[in-house]
Order: C-alpha cells, then structure tokens, then sequence
C-alpha cells in the first residue's frame, strides 16, 4: 500500500514514542533502573517545582511578546514591499537573507553582537551616547534580546504575507481608493481581512515553535553555573530533566503538559479566529 | 523594473514622500545586514583586532585582508580538537541520505493520499497534519530509549532513518501540489494499461519536479539546522554535525576566539546563501508555499 511508509514511520516514529512517553510520565524511571508506576506524582511535582514555574514564565512571556512583535513587523513589511514600490525586490532580498542563517549560527553572531564591553550593538549605540546593557546577562534585557533575533528573522514571514498579498484582487484596491480610502486605510481594511487566513497559520506555527523555543537559548545563556534564570525555557529544562538528572518519568509528565497546552492554545486560537479570518478561496 | 532609472521621471509626481520611504527602506535593510557583514568582517580580522570590537570593516593594514582571512579560515579548517571538514561530512552524510529519502518516500505517501482510492484516506491525512502540530520534545525522550534500544545511539542513523518514512509536512504539500495535476492524464494512461506504480514513475513524479526540488530544498536546510537532534542522539565528537559542532567554538572559560568563530559561522551559512542564490525563485516559492498551502 502506498501509504505504508507514512503509517509504519510514524507508527515507529510518532505513535508508538507517545504511547511510552505517557506511560512513562506515570512512573519513575532514573533511566538505569526500570520504571516504577507512581500514579501521577511527576504531575504533582511539577505543581509545586518552583523551576518549572519559572520555565513557563519565561516560555510565555517570550510567545505572548515575540509573536505580535514578529507578526506586526512581518505584516508592515509585507505590506510596504507587495506595493509597487521601486527596487522592492532588492529590499525583499536583504530583510529575506538573515533567514537562511541556520539557528545555532545565528545564536553565535548574536552573541557577539550582543558583547556588553566589545559587541557591535553596544559599540553603535555608544557612538550615539547611550551606554548598552550587558545584554545577555543583565535580566532586564535577555528576553528583549532575544526578542530582536526573533525578529532578524522576519523575512520568512514577509515572504509568505507578500505572497498572500499579491493574491488580493486589485479590484477590491481600487474600490477601496474610489471610496476615498488611503494607503493605510487599504492596508486595514482590504489587506488584513484578504490575507488574514494566512496571518492565522502563521500565527499557529509560530506559537508552536515559540512554546518549544530550544537552540538558541540553549547556547546563548548557558552559564558555567548553570542557565541564565531568565533564558531558561520549558524545552531546556524537560531536556535537562531527561538527559542529565535521568528523571525520564519527570520529563515525560512535562512532555505531555507541553502537547496538552499547544493543542489547547492552537484550538483556542483557531475558536477565536473564526469570526476574524476571511476565507474566500478553499 | 528598471533598475538605476532616474528618481523622478516625467508623468510621475515628485514626492517627498517617496523619498523618506527609500531612506526608511534603506536603514532597515542595512539593520538586516549588518549582522552578517559583521559577522564576515569579524572572521578576516587577527584575533586581538576582532576581540576590540572596533568599528572598522576591514582588518588593519587593510592591504593584508587576504593574508589574515586565509589564515583564519585555514585555521578553522585545520583545527585539530574541533573538526570543521569531519563535521561538515557527516552533515551531508545526514543531509544526503535523507533528503533522498525524505522526498522519495513523501512522494510515494502522497500519492497514495491523492490518486489511489481506499477507504480510510480520509481519517490518515487528517493524522497526517495532526501529527505536524507534535512538539518535538515530546517525542525525544522515547525516541532516544527506542535508539538506545536499536543501537543506534552514537551512529548517524537516528537523524536520516526516519527520513526514509516521509515527513508530514512534505507528505501535505506534495499531496497537494499532485491534486493540481490533471486526472485525465493518468487515466489516459490507466486505459492503455499502466499500473499505478508506472503512473507515479512515468506521470506523475516528471511533472511534480519543482515540488520535489521544494521538499528537497526544505529538508536539506532541516538538516543543516537541527540541533536537537544531534544533541540528543550523538555521544561523541567523531560524529557530530555542523550545527552541534559549532558551539564547540564556544568557550565556557569567557576568552572565545571570536573571529574564529565568526569564521565557522560564514563557512556554515555559505552554502545556504549559495542555494539561495542559485535557486532564488524556487526558495522564495517555496517559503511562501509553507505559509500558504
């Protein structure tokens, strides 16, 4: 049959690796000793494990502020550069570029930049006057650090607003101008709703991405002690958990609360954006 | 578009506006930049000089920029503890085999999903696509017990074997991309007798080649990626792959050398600007195709 890979791959793969984990996550398994059922203990601890209180502090405030951020300046961008603006293609290419920058690479020239004595960053701004924050030690300043690398990125989703913008019929453009309706008037009215299916999926895969932020993180505040309090993220500590306290059962019972709140925040979304995402096309 | 024309030609109107939207367009592209550029200007400079941090593009004396990038990035290439060219082996290794595999075996689903007819289609696209919204740290605690299992913790194969059983995402867009190809095609071909596996070969696989190249293209920058993976299923330094290898750079004591490390960082992004500008169309589609569907 020819779907026999997909059902086999991810019947090893995904469904199976599922099954394990919920089990696990009802036991205590110090991985060199076989698992002990414990009912749900591990969901228990993670009530009252301060650490993981403070993950999922940092993993939400990085979704709730990255996300608008992101998408606003995506949707800006898009928006200025899908209009016949001249050398648009140009523009488009260099905001494109940083994206190509696999992510552990860019974590590294981030780090540089971000130096508090000698980085680029700091250095521009003193030519202006202003004494830079140790950015990736100072607390105040490490999720708005991270913040401005999210968005360095950008370009992958002004690609997609751009090409969902140009799926706009221009009739309804030149309605909009006919009935007196400016630049930024159109932009509102006639783009947003026109492309907001697109704004909705995009949205989704970066809340997925968001609540399971890793890499970067996991390099840029790694301290000889341990993490940055403040760049420590959901992922990094069920890694830390798995892999180097060996509480595989703690870990899997994190695993599953993760699953359960991106389903949840993914369909609440998906509830929520019913009556504001336009579909026209199937 | 013309590029060089001239600002204001005639029946345009000159706009001051026009202006202040170029300076604007122009300072945001440079912000993009210019970590980049930094990031290369910082790898052709001696090490005390890129350590300064001073606002210079070019090492001092600039007439030895040449001598001092060759000498950095042979210095990478060499380096006895952390192996740029082994990593960079394995890398393809993973990135070769899998996108072999990745596109061959989602093509195969896909194809299942679009032209051959079962009952219960339905109900396995349906887990296909919820089967992408699965964060991977779900998956990486029993995925690493059933290598360990299999052997295969401290070998490759934990990063290009699940490849070889298509990847949602892939499976999704492929299928897709195969609905817009007309059926009168293969029933044609049907009628003069042609199987579905010579339907797929001969039909089907020709005329979907930019999708292919697509999910090609994806699951190569997948890999290039990744660290995750690596991390978990890797044990030791023979096998490690550029994305792993790199943070090797990194030193915890606080002196990292950082125009070496900016070194390696150019050579790991180098061949995805090479591809980007080689198959700029294709990227570009393909990026937007992700967004879209």
């Amino acid at each position: 049959m020819w779907v026999s890979p997909w059902l086999i791959g991810s019947g090893l793969f995904v469904m199976l690796p599922m099954a394990m984990s919920l089990w696990y996550s009802l036991t205590d398994y110090p991985l060199l000793e076989p698992p002990l059922f414990v009912g749900l203990d591990n969901y228990r601890r993670m009530w009252s494990d301060p650490t993981f209180w403070r993950v999922v502090n940092n993993t939400a405030v990085f979704a709730a502020v990255s996300i608008p951020v992101y998408t606003a300046v995506g949707l800006v961008l898009a928006g200025v550069l899908s209009s016949r603006v001249r050398f648009a293609r140009l523009y488009q290419a260099c905001i494109f570029l940083p994206t190509l920058t696999p992510l552990i690479a860019a974590a590294m020239v981030w780090m540089w930049l971000f130096n508090g004595e000698y980085g680029l960053v700091n250095r521009l701004l003193g030519l202006v006057g202003i004494r830079g924050p140790t950015w990736l030690v100072d607390s105040a300043w490490v999720m708005p650090a991270l913040v401005i690398m999210s968005v360095w990125g950008v370009g992958q989703a002004m690609v997609v607003y751009i090409a969902a913008m140009q799926d706009v019929p221009r009739s309804l453009y030149e309605a909009a101008e006919l009935d007196g309706m400016g630049p930024a008037r159109r932009f509102i009215h006639v783009t947003l709703p026109m492309i907001s299916p697109a704004i909705l999926f995009n949205v989704i895969s970066l809340l997925i991405a968001a609540v399971q932020v890793f890499a970067v993180p996991f390099v840029m505040f790694r301290r000889p002690d341990g993490q940055h309090p403040k760049g420590h993220f959901y992922s990094m500590y069920l890694y830390e958990n798995a892999f180097i306290y060996g509480q595989m059962g703690y870990a899997s019972a994190m695993a599953w609360v993760q699953l359960l709140v991106v389903l949840g925040l993914t369909g609440v979304l998906m509830v929520v954006s019913r009556k504001m995402v336009h579909y026209t096309r199937v | 578009m013309a590029m060089g024309g001239r600002r204001s030609s005639g029946g345009r109107r000159a706009d001051p506006w026009r202006f202040v939207l170029h300076a604007a367009l122009i300072a945001v592209s440079l912000m993009f930049l210019t970590p980049l550029v930094w990031m290369v200007s910082t790898s052709i400079k001696p090490e005390t000089q890129a350590a300064s941090g001073a606002l210079r593009l070019l090492p001092e004396p600039a007439g030895k920029t040449l001598e001092i990038a060759a000498e950095n990035y042979s210095a990478v290439w060499n380096d006895r503890t952390v192996q740029f060219p082994l990593y960079l082996r394995n890398t393809l290794i993973v990135a070769t085999l899998g996108v072999v595999g990745m596109t061959l075996s989602s093509a195969v689903v896909a194809y299942g999903l679009s032209r051959v007819q079962w009952r219960g289609r339905g109900v396995v696209l349906f887990l296909i696509v919820a089967t992408m919204m699965i964060p991977f740290p779900v998956l990486m605690v029993p995925l690493y017990l059933i290598f360990r299992e299999l052997g295969w913790i401290g070998t490759l194969r934990p990063l290009w074997v699940p490849a070889w059983f298509g990847g949602a995402f892939n499976i999704f867009l492929l299928r897709q991309f195969f609905m817009t190809i007309p059926r009168e095609l293969d029933e044609a071909a049907r009628i003069d007798g042609c199987s579905h596996v010579r339907t797929f070969l001969t039909i089907i696989l020709p005329l979907s080649k930019p999708a292919l190249a697509v999910v090609a293209l994806f699951h190569f920058m997948y890999v290039w990626n990744d660290f995750v993976g690596p991390l978990i299923f890797l044990s030791n330094r023979d096998q490690f792959t550029l994305a792993l290898g790199l943070q090797l750079y990194q030193s915890q004591a606080g002196n990292t050398q950082w125009n070496l490390l900016m070194a390696a960082s150019t050579l790991m992004i180098s061949p995805l600007v090479l591809l980007f500008v080689l198959t700029q169309r294709t990227f570009v589609r393909s990026v937007a195709a992700e967004g879209l569907k």
